[in-house]
Parts: C-alpha cells; structure tokens; sequence
C-alpha cells in the first residue's frame, strides 16, 4: 500500500508539473489550442548494440534469466532459458536466439531470455530494434521493458524501494504469436491491467510478414508511450488509457529479449511447427530526449 | 481509337525521357538500362466478365475422357463482389454427358507477365462443403511448362478467399494458362454439387513466406541405374506459410526448381527433371547426389544415383525404364478379391493391394494391346520388393508363378515361395531370387504373366522395383 501511495503522490507531481509544461505550450501555440501536442525529438543515442562481435551477446549490456522461472515464467512457457551458444550468440552481424526441441533439465524445447537489468536502465526515451522474428504455432517471441524497481518473488520489506509485478509497470514493444505471421502487438501491465487484462492494440502488416525485419519501437515520454513498427506510428497508449495507475512515470526501465515456446500467448506448438526456430535481432538502439 | 491511345503513351514516354534526360544530365551509360521487351501485366481474370481470356473463355478437358462440357457459365444471381461470379455445376459421376468438369483458361495473347505476383487467388464458395479436385494455373494446352496445382481444396457453403502461392515469379515472363480446374463428386459420394469463382486474379501478397521446396515428396532416395539410362524426379512440391499461418502445398513441374547433381561424371539432370546416369564416375566414385533448390531455397528430399552395370528389363520402378505391361492387377474375375495398383506414395511409384487372395500382372498383349512378352533369357534374377502393410505370420505366404507363353497352348508356369518368416510387417524386404529357382520354369523368351497368390494369408501387401536382370 505504502508502494501504491507513493506511486501516487509521485504521479501527482508529475502530472502538476506538466500542467505546467502544456499549460506554457498551450500559450505558446495558443492561435491553434485543439493541435497543441507536446512533440519530444528523441536524438541523444544512449545504448546501442548492433551485435557486430562474433560470440556471447556483450556481457556489460546483456545478462541472462536462465531456467523455467515460476510456472514457464508465470505464462506456462514450455522452455528451458540457458545462456549456451546454441541458444544464444551473436553471429553474422546479428543477434540469433534459438529455440530448440530438445529433452533438457526436465523441460521438452530450450531458448534464451536477455535483459539489461542492472546493466542498462533508462526512464523515458526511444527504444527500438530491428527484428526478423521466428515462425510456427507456439512461438513467442518478444522485446520489452520492465520497471527496474521490480521485486523478484514476495515483497520485501527490508527494500522498500522495490515492488512487485505488475506495479513495477511492463512495457511490451513487441511480441508475436508465431500462428498469426503478420500480427504483432504493444501492450503496457500495471496495477489493475495486467496479464490478460493489459492494455494493449495489435497491428496488422498489410503487405510484409514477421518473419522479414522489421523495426519495432516506441517513443516513451512522460504520460506517453507510442508504439511504432517501421515508420508506423499505431497506438499511443496515455494515463487515461489504463485501467489504473500510471506506472510509467516512476523511473527507469530495463530491456528484455527473449523467445518462449508454448504458454499463454499462442498455445503450444503442434506438429506442424517447425525446429529449431530462430529469431534474429540487427540492432537495439536507445535514445533520450535532445 | 488505338491509334490516339499509343500516341499519348508516345507523348507520356517522350516527356518521360526528356524529364529523365534532363534529370541524368551527362550520364552516358543509358545503354545499361534498356530493358528486354514484356509482355502485359494484367492480373485480373475474371471479376464480373472475364478479362483478356480467349473468345472460348473456358476450354474443356477432352469430353472422349468423361470431361462434361456443360456446367460451365456465369451467375448474375451469385457475387462476391459487383455482380456476377463463374458458377461451375459439378456433374455426377453417370451422367452421360461426362462424369466430371474441368478445363482451363487461357490468355488470347501470346502471355502474360506474372512475375511481380505471388500467388493466384480467389473467392469461392459451394452449394455444400465439397472439394474441388484440382485447382491451379500454368497449364496452357500447349507445353503446361510452369503448371501449378493444388488439390482436394475444400469449399464453404460462405465465400472464402483460396490462395495459390506461385513458386518463383520470376520464371512467368510469358504465362497463358491462367486458370485450370477439375471437380468429380469424389467428396460427395457422387451426389452433383455446384460451386462459384469471383474475383480471380494474380496478386502480390507480400504476406506469403517460410517456403519449402521439396522433390520426391521430401525424402532421401537413393537407386541404382545402369550408363544411359533416365529416371524422372518426381514429388515436386512447394509449400508457403500464408498470411492466416496455414502452410498451402502446391505441386508443380520441374522447370521451378534449379536441379543439380554432386558428380557430373555420373548423373546430370535436365531441366525437365530427368537424371540421366552419363558414366560410371570417377576414381571409384560411382554415385551422384542430386538435389533442387527454387528460388535459391533449397529443397528438401535428394536421390543419391549410383551408377551399375547390369543388364535389366525393368517391369515396374523408379529406377529403370519399365518396358511397357497390361496392367498391374489383372481382376481375374469371378474368383479374384483383390482390389488395388499402381499408386504414388509420397512422390515414390509402388504397387498397393488390398483384400489380397490373388493378383497378376500382365505384359502378354492382352485383349490386342500389342504389349510383347518379355524375352528374359539373358537375365539371371528376379528383382523384388515387398512391405506387407499388416502383421506377418510365419505360416503366411506368396508363392509366386511366372508364366512363359501365357494363354497359349505351350504356355509353361514355374513357381517360388516367400514364407512369411522372410517377410517383414510394414518393412520393405528385397529380394534376388535366381529364376533358376523358379521350379517348372524350362523356358522364359515370352514371359507374360506374374502371379502372386496368398489364399488371403496376407491381405495387404505393397510391391516396388520389379526387374528381371543379369550382373555383368
């Protein structure tokens, strides 16, 4: 509760301060008050990886969840995570994340899941990568962000700073079900919508498909996230969207990649889904605010 | 009114030309981007009126092989979009003016060129939820070079949107056959059923993806073939991923896939599909991989081709020519039970029998067909193969005759057993038996007949690579 108060008080300010700001714009642009909208030019690149050096992702950007977390990561996901080369390395100029059918620690297919938790944290910004994603009934491949105030299992506490998912708030990029090849979707989790009652809008490629690159972004400012793919803008998601708390406001967010096989996003593979599958990453660039 | 339209297009390519001229400035190499001539790009063939078709707009299959030429028209009543949609009346299979319909559509130019699509498609419902026996396009009439068929595609009583992946665009510089179908009541137990066609054209999808070339149906064959002999590829599919997720296999002919053979001094392949055995290799490498690609995407399945010397007289395989026979099941009536013949099974020819008691084949000339007897007296062996597709006992048995001078007065029959203890249950199980050891067998210069009897003891049984031969 005392987590939540916070949040709120903090919102408050945010949103008091920022009166102030559109308020200022509103006077600046006043001969045209109904198209007054804050436009934030992302420029000031910040992280970049374009997964030029053969073998392990960089260790000071990328580190690792290995195992089947909860229950398939809370999802029912069938796969194992490991950090091996089969899973995961970066060759040919890109990022390959493997998933494989393949008896290992008790689990039937193994993949891998990168974070820059600890590594690279960010509040606010563009975050964007160039993405060429698998194919077949069960995949689940995605690029996200989670609040890096996030307390791994029951609250703590002795951390007050830290609180549980999904009041840390979850920005999902990305994410595809490997059945439907020319849907993706951007989504946000907080208090009150998450899991299947996040916030969240397809889009639909009209001539293209997942498994050819495509650029997946969004521009996160202060009481905003747009989501892009390509040059597309498709949804713009703001506090009176959520079902709840904004929970974008409260600080930085760190970067997950990661391929699940099976779980609740697309069902589980059938026998039609082909193995191994890959799904390969250009680049992940991060920007601030000019 | 031509005349005017080719003038504008003169004035429009003369401004374009100046435009470009002025834009490139002193650019000389303008040589580099003249293109070779194509042909029209017309994707439509049928939206309420058939576009750019022949005057017949639908040409039948040959009604002397049962094609029925009259349930073909249009429906001014049925539309998936604007007014009028191709309505196809599927006939039964007694009716005597033809027991199926098909036939294809043609462009009434020299072609069309098809290579900036994807994929054909259109909109199709049924009066019930039959299937359509085969569907694609490519065939012409003519050479059917770059045919494309898909089969046994299933019809709703709503419209629904069919799509045919075309394997690689780039081969369709100069296509005329734009559509072909063929329907039979197969799916309805032969109760007639009606279905339309709107909105047919070529398109560029751009959502097709994850192609999967295959040649003999995916697998890895191998086979044995004597200098200067041919053998087909066959099982030449290619599957696509549509925008929905659904995999859509086509079969299409060889000329889509690159074919290319591991050792030249063995193998090569036409582009027809057609390995010819060239030599008998090199520093006692007597075998050729040959495999396929489409479109730069390999496919899946090969044969690995070794090259022998032995004398054959091939009467049913991939491998070797087969002479010319009757027939692979002579339905001896009224005491023969066993239904069943030559089939494909998965892109590999066999011989498939079922309620076996007992079954011939015939390659005496029967009922006039001017098929010679087969003089094996040079050959020493009997070639065969057989799965037997349920449990084998050990009491189990074929014994097999073959017969010189079938019908005649002087014909003679010699016999051997396989006892079931040799046989295997849905294994393949070869065998070189001596003809020799054919008992009663004094003579084979006109060997007409092949006989396998079970008395039931093995119902169903599969037969592959059927060859008399001599090792040289």
């Amino acid at each position: 509760m005392n987590f939540k108060n916070k949040i709120k008080s903090k919102s408050f300010q945010l949103v008091c301060s920022l009166l102030v700001v559109i308020t200022i714009g509103a006077i600046a642009l006043s001969c045209n008050p109904d198209e007054t909208q804050d436009v934030t030019n992302f420029n000031n690149l910040t992280m970049q990886d374009e997964f030029n050096v053969d073998g392990a992702p960089n260790n000071a950007m990328w580190t690792y969840n290995i195992g089947t977390g909860d229950n398939g990561w809370g999802n029912g996901e069938l796969q194992y995570y490991t950090d091996r080369p089969e899973n995961v390395v970066v060759e040919d100029g890109m990022l390959k994340i493997t998933a494989i059918q393949e008896d290992f620690e008790g689990s039937g297919y193994t993949s891998a899941r990168i974070l820059t938790k600890g590594l690279f944290e960010q509040q606010y910004g563009r975050f964007e990568a160039r993405m060429k994603l698998p194919f077949g009934k069960g995949m689940w491949p995605a690029f996200w962000l989670l609040g890096a105030n996030i307390q791994e299992g029951p609250e703590d506490p002795d951390n007050p700073a830290t609180v549980v998912w999904p009041l840390c708030g979850e920005i999902d990029i990305m994410e595809n079900g490997g059945s439907k090849p020319t849907i993706i979707s951007g989504a946000v989790h907080g208090p009150g919508y998450s899991g299947g009652n996040a916030i969240s809008k397809e889009y639909a490629f009209e001539n293209s498909r997942v498994d050819e690159f495509h650029i997946y972004g969004i521009e996160w400012g202060p009481n905003y996230i747009n989501y892009y793919v390509d040059d597309v803008l498709y949804n713009q998601i703001k506090p009176d969207d959520v079902t709840g708390d904004w929970v974008f406001n409260n600080g930085p967010f760190f970067i997950i990649i990661n391929l699940a096989v099976g779980g609740a996003f697309d069902g589980n593979p059938n026998a039609n889904t082909v193995f191994p599958q890959e799904m390969l990453v250009d680049y992940v660039r991060v920007y601030s605010a000019n | 009114m031509m005349k005017n339209k080719i003038n504008i297009k003169l004035k429009l390519i003369f401004l374009s030309v100046l435009v470009m001229v002025l834009i490139t400035g002193c650019e000389r190499d303008a040589s580099d981007d003249v293109t070779l001539a194509t042909f029209p790009n017309v994707a439509d063939i049928f939206t309420d009126a058939p576009v750019g078709l022949t005057d017949e707009f639908f040409e039948s299959f040959d009604p002397a092989f049962g094609a029925n030429t009259n349930g073909f028209g249009t429906d001014d009543n049925e539309a998936f979009e604007g007014t009028t949609s191709i309505r196809i009346d599927v006939p039964t299979p007694t009716d005597p003016d033809g027991g199926f319909i098909g036939g294809i559509f043609r462009d009434r130019g020299a072609g069309r060129d098809l290579t900036g699509y994807d994929a054909l498609t259109f909109w199709a419902k049924g009066s019930t939820t039959a299937a359509i026996g085969t569907v694609g396009f490519g065939s012409d009439f003519v050479e059917d070079k770059y045919a494309v068929s898909i089969n046994d595609l299933e019809l709703s009583t709503d419209w629904r949107k069919y799509i045919i992946p075309i394997p690689d665009p780039s081969k369709l510089v100069q296509e005329r056959g734009m559509f072909l179908f063929s329907a039979g009541t197969q799916s309805t137990n032969g109760v007639g059923f009606t279905f339309w066609i709107d909105e047919l054209r070529f398109e560029s999808l751009g959502t097709l993806g994850q192609p999967r070339p295959a040649i003999l149906g995916g697998q890895d064959q191998t086979a044995q073939a004597n200098v200067d002999t041919s053998l087909p590829i066959i099982g030449l599919t290619y599957t696509a991923n549509t925008g929905s997720g659904q995999d859509v296999t086509v079969s299409a002919t060889p000329y889509y896939f690159d074919f290319s053979s591991s050792n030249p001094f063995v193998a090569s392949v036409s582009e027809n599909g057609v390995v010819t055995v060239d030599g008998p290799g090199e520093n006692g490498d007597n075998t050729s991989l040959i495999t396929a690609s489409v479109a730069g995407v390999s496919a899946s399945g090969s044969l690995t081709v070794q090259a022998t010397n032995i004398n054959v007289i091939s009467i049913f395989s991939d491998v070797f020519a087969n002479v010319p026979v009757d027939n692979y099941n002579g339905f001896y009536e009224p005491f023969q039970t066993t239904l069943g013949g030559a089939i494909d099974e998965n892109g590999n020819n066999i011989i498939d029998y079922t309620m076996l008691n007992f079954v011939a084949i015939e390659y005496y000339g029967r009922e006039g067909s001017g098929v010679p007897p087969i003089d094996a007296t040079e050959m020493t062996h009997l070639h065969i193969e057989f799965r037997v597709n349920e449990t084998v006992d050990a009491s189990d048995y074929i014994n097999m005759e073959l017969h010189n001078n079938f019908t005649l007065p002087n014909g003679i029959l010699g016999s051997y057993q396989i006892s079931g203890t040799d046989l295997a249950s849905n294994e393949w199980v070869e065998f070189d038996i001596p003809l020799s050891d054919f008992a009663g067998l004094s003579a084979r210069d006109a060997l007409g007949m092949m006989l396998f009897v079970s008395d039931g003891t093995i119902s169903n049984l599969s037969l592959d690579n059927i060859y008399f031969y001599a090792e040289n």
